[in-house]
């Protein structure tokens, strides 16, 4: 399974814990493992990306293995470490705003 | 008895105020969303239990809510506002000139007759519609098409569709304002748009009669005379007797012309409600007095309100969307403040009280009248 922590606000807003679990066969990326939390949680779909661009919103973060993954192309294989589950993809608000 | 329910939109999530028909105890339920831009909360008319909130942030963007039961619970809707056909561009603050983009949703106008259609007004400027309670929503794109869309220039605040006002005698006329454009009206339900800004003159734009361009801040309408326009631009309170084809001006006696709000009593369409600001750069209420300003003759005559405001040290803002007016016999006046305040008047404003007092800073405030 693949593990994954999502920021505070988007939890509320999918009204789920801190850390979804998904069930992914084949190849793990990032495009996938968004399309995966996207068809579980609809509310989420542009909260993470754009929904028209796919792009990652800006102040959102993707860290994994204490590696920034952010800029990262979207098709590229997330570590083993994820893919195997032993950790997680860590989706986080960047310290920004007010 | 008849109840009121008070929708106030803040920086960090939304805030429903109840009372009955007397006004005077008040329970606040919220925050909703908290920690969320709730630019605005607004109820059907055709179904006091539907509500539509914009819900948004800089690090998730925007989310639409809907609620079944008065506010109680909500549902997530549709959030895809994709602009229609090639979006084209508009000017951007130096003049270049800028690919459209959606940013947020400001404005949610229902539909007068049926629950599940609503108008969403965006930035950058577009008008969408869903009629499927928010699950959907599609561009009316002849208003950007209209032809002066790649003229339209941001105003501080972004290039924001702010103002929609449907009107209850003609179904196909619908007025909408954006900050800077102006304001544009239909007569065929959004097929084909015009400007309606004769008669603005605006000093910040090149030519201050220019067709577009005037940075429009709210419009106000009584739905009995759908005719009357009244607007609070920039700088100037206008007003138009033939549904925006020509404005004048009525800013009178008061203080200073600036302001954001504007809005008409429940009942006496003559009578009018702002509340003047210094001044474009510093936003805030002059000499410290929070006054709301009221004509009951139309425009230029204005008298000041301010039983129960703070009349010294005063240095809050009142943001385009947060003045509201109920239906009762006796009409309330409500508005909310940058400072996190929101004043009702139960007697059409003679006095005033705060509702509450510490609230994040308010972006909206509507009113629901419920049997």
């Amino acid at each position: 399974m693949i593990r994954v922590i999502l920021p505070q606000h988007l939890r509320a807003l999918a009204q789920t814990g801190s850390q979804i679990e998904l069930a992914i066969q084949g190849a793990v990326t990032q495009r996938i493992v968004l399309d995966a939390i996207e068809a579980r949680y609809p509310m989420l779909r542009g909260t993470i990306r754009d929904q028209l661009t796919q792009q990652r919103r800006p102040f959102l973060r993707f860290f994994a293995c204490e590696q920034d993954l952010s800029h990262e192309s979207p098709d590229a294989p997330l570590p083993d470490e994820v893919a195997s589950g032993a950790e997680p993809l860590i989706i986080l608000g960047a310290i920004a705003g007010g | 008895m008849s109840r009121v329910q008070v929708l106030v939109g803040t920086r960090k999530g939304a805030f429903i105020l109840t009372s009955d028909g007397t006004r005077e105890q008040w329970e606040v339920s919220g925050p909703f969303f908290g920690g969320w831009e709730i630019y605005h909360v607004k109820g059907s008319p055709a179904d006091p239990d539907r509500l539509y909130a914009s819900q948004s942030s800089g690090w998730s963007g925007q989310v639409m809510q809907r609620s079944n039961d008065g506010g109680k619970t909500w549902e997530p809707v549709g959030n895809k506002f994709a602009y229609e056909g090639e979006a084209g561009t508009h000017q951007w603050y130096d003049g270049t000139p800028h690919p459209w983009e959606f940013k947020r949703v400001w404005h949610l106008e229902p539909s007068l007759t049926d629950p599940d259609a609503v108008y969403a007004g965006v930035e950058d400027a577009a008008l969408f519609r869903s009629s499927d309670g928010g699950q959907t929503w599609n561009e009316l794109s002849s208003l950007r098409g209209h032809g002066t869309g790649p003229h339209w220039q941001p105003g501080a605040g972004g290039l924001c569709l702010h103002t929609i006002i449907l009107d209850a005698s003609n179904a196909s006329r619908i007025f909408i304002a954006i900050s800077a454009a102006g304001a544009f009206r239909t007569d065929d339900g959004g097929r084909t748009w015009r400007p309606i800004n004769r008669g603005l003159r605006s000093q910040y734009i090149p030519n201050p009669t220019a067709e577009v361009g005037h940075c429009v801040h709210r419009i106000a309408m009584h739905p009995g005379r759908p005719g009357v326009l009244f607007m609070q631009k920039h700088w100037d309170v206008m007003r138009s007797d033939d549904a925006g084809d020509s404005w004048r001006e009525i800013s009178g006696s008061l203080p200073s012309d600036f302001g954001f709000v504007i809005d008409v009593h429940a009942h006496e369409p003559e009578t009018i409600y702002v509340v003047p600001i210094k001044s474009d750069s510093e936003h805030y209420p002059p000499d410290g007095r929070l006054r709301v300003y009221r004509s009951r003759t139309g425009g230029n005559e204005w008298e000041p309100l301010t039983k129960g405001l703070p009349q010294r040290d005063c240095y809050v803002n009142v943001l385009r969307d947060a003045m509201a007016v109920d239906r009762l016999d006796s009409c309330g006046i409500y508005f909310g403040t940058t400072g996190g305040q929101v004043y009702a008047s139960a007697d059409s404003g003679d006095t005033w009280a705060p509702i509450v007092r510490d609230l994040p800073a308010v972006l909206s405030v509507e009113v629901q009248t419920l049997a």
